[in-house]
């Protein structure tokens, strides 16, 4: 498989990258590579020009923001799983990470590259939703940013403009005293496309109580998306039974999802993973929370 | 456009189309046919390669991206000090260990263990597992390829002796 001929351009600024933009409509952008070089070598995508953004400074570092962790679009997707303040502020990154492809891709494959992809069923997009992430993008000479939540649109749809490109994602560290996380997925193989994703990231406050819970679920819909679940749920004394208001209030989530169905595997038994994956995501991160306060 | 890429030690340079993967590069710029063409879409890991010391598939990068990174192929597995048919510590155990049937996806196999045994001299079987996961192997079903890397893993320690210690 040999991809159609295009010219290659290798940038050293973001403005140079929207101006090649703006002449090339049916321009690319290459990160890392692992998703767009599949796609031209099968063409399913030709475009005239793919422009390298690996030669720009500033989009391959991970920094420390007071109140968030900012990890630039080139970030490579290994380099962001042995990162400490990944593993220290934001554990559910790098809960998921490892399922992000295999060790070869991760070592090319970049945090952001995955995001402006945006493959239903990819891995850092969920965690971007489910940590309501913000995504800066430069644009005709000014930054524009994106809420997670309102960025992924479709499969493979997001709200990027046509000429802008992203530098970097904003995550906020956790405000409470406890966090706990858990991330779960079911797929054919190891590390192929997720039929079925969950992602939760919990905190509690000194007394154990939880202050927010958000869940979010992939490769089930065209896009991640946040289940809402409204439970008072209360660790002081340890792990907590919830009974059924847990499956009860993801099952009722579930209604307002659009689940897609293909060769793989049915809408029904994407919802009934879902559901199940969802439930133990949750009791993963209430059950590190309640370890860390006995 | 004009490209020099580091492989295993000496600069190739070339004037070639963008279109050309690091894959085709090693293959048919510098000459070097012990990287396998495989799927050539990023599936199988034949075609990995080591690109600053870490194991990637050649296929998935163009040879433009590579430009500036230094790359070793299987012939360079173990340095370029060894003679033509000398085998490295890690070959040798896929040989000893049936670690091999068609050879297709063996160099691929090889410098994805090299890469696991450089960040972790001592892995567990579930640990290579998931080193060697993108890399898929149709004859083997696996298992001797993980005692092959086992038994790299010890050697690699300073025990270097037949498998069954004669």
């Amino acid at each position: 498989m040999k991809s159609a001929s295009f010219d290659y351009i290798r940038p050293d600024t973001l403005d140079a990258v929207c101006a090649c933009l703006a002449s090339h409509p049916d321009a690319r952008i290459i990160a890392g590579g692992q998703s767009l070089v599949p796609m031209l070598a099968m063409r399913l995508a030709r475009p005239s020009l793919v422009i390298d953004i690996a030669h720009i400074d500033g989009l391959s570092a991970i920094r420390d923001d007071d109140s968030a962790v900012v990890i630039g679009a080139m970030v490579r997707q290994a380099k962001a799983l042995s990162d400490l303040l990944v593993a220290t502020h934001l554990p559910l990154l790098a809960k998921a990470l490892t399922h992000v492809g295999h060790p070869p891709t991760r070592a090319r494959g970049t945090v952001g590259g995955s995001l402006v992809h945006a493959d239903p069923s990819a891995e850092i997009p969920l965690v971007a939703v489910t940590l309501g992430a913000s995504l800066r993008m430069r644009d005709a000479g000014e930054d524009v940013e994106f809420h997670a939540e309102e960025f992924f649109i479709g499969p493979m749809l997001t709200m990027t403009p046509p000429t802008a490109c992203l530098f970097e994602i904003s995550f906020a560290k956790p405000t409470c005293a406890y966090v706990g996380t858990g991330f779960h997925e079911v797929a054919a193989r190891r590390s192929d496309y997720a039929l079925a994703a969950a992602a939760a990231h919990i905190e509690a406050d000194d007394a154990g109580v939880v202050q927010d819970l958000r869940l979010a679920i992939g490769g089930i819909s065209d896009f991640p998306q946040r289940l809402p679940i409204d439970i008072h749920i209360d660790l002081s004394a340890g792990m907590a039974d919830l009974g059924t208001s847990l499956t009860t209030a993801i099952d009722a989530a579930l209604d307002d999802v659009d689940i897609v169905e293909d060769m793989h595997a049915s809408a029904s038994y994407r919802r009934r993973v879902a559901a199940e994956l969802a439930r133990r995501a949750v009791d993963d991160a209430l059950r590190e929370i309640a370890q860390d306060l006995s | 456009m004009n490209i020099t890429i580091d492989i295993n030690g000496k600069d190739v340079t070339a004037a070639i189309e963008p279109r050309v993967t690091l894959l085709d590069f090693v293959r048919d710029v510098a000459g070097l046919k012990g990287t396998h063409a495989g799927c050539e879409h990023g599936v199988c890991g034949a075609c990995t390669v080591l690109l600053d010391g870490e194991a990637v598939r050649s296929c998935l990068i163009l040879a433009a991206q590579a430009e500036g990174s230094q790359i070793t192929t299987i012939e360079a597995v173990d340095g370029t000090t060894r003679q033509p048919g000398e085998l490295s510590i890690i070959q040798d155990a896929f040989c000893e260990s049936h670690g091999l049937q068609c050879g297709y996806c063996t160099p691929g196999m090889v410098l994805a263990a090299k890469t696991l045994l450089q960040h972790n001299p001592t892995p567990s079987r579930e640990q290579v597992r998931d080193a060697i996961s993108g890399n898929i192997c149709r004859c083997t079903g696996y298992v001797q390829i993980i005692d092959a890397i086992m038994l790299a893993a010890e050697r690699l320690q300073g025990r270097n002796q037949p498998a069954d210690g004669a």
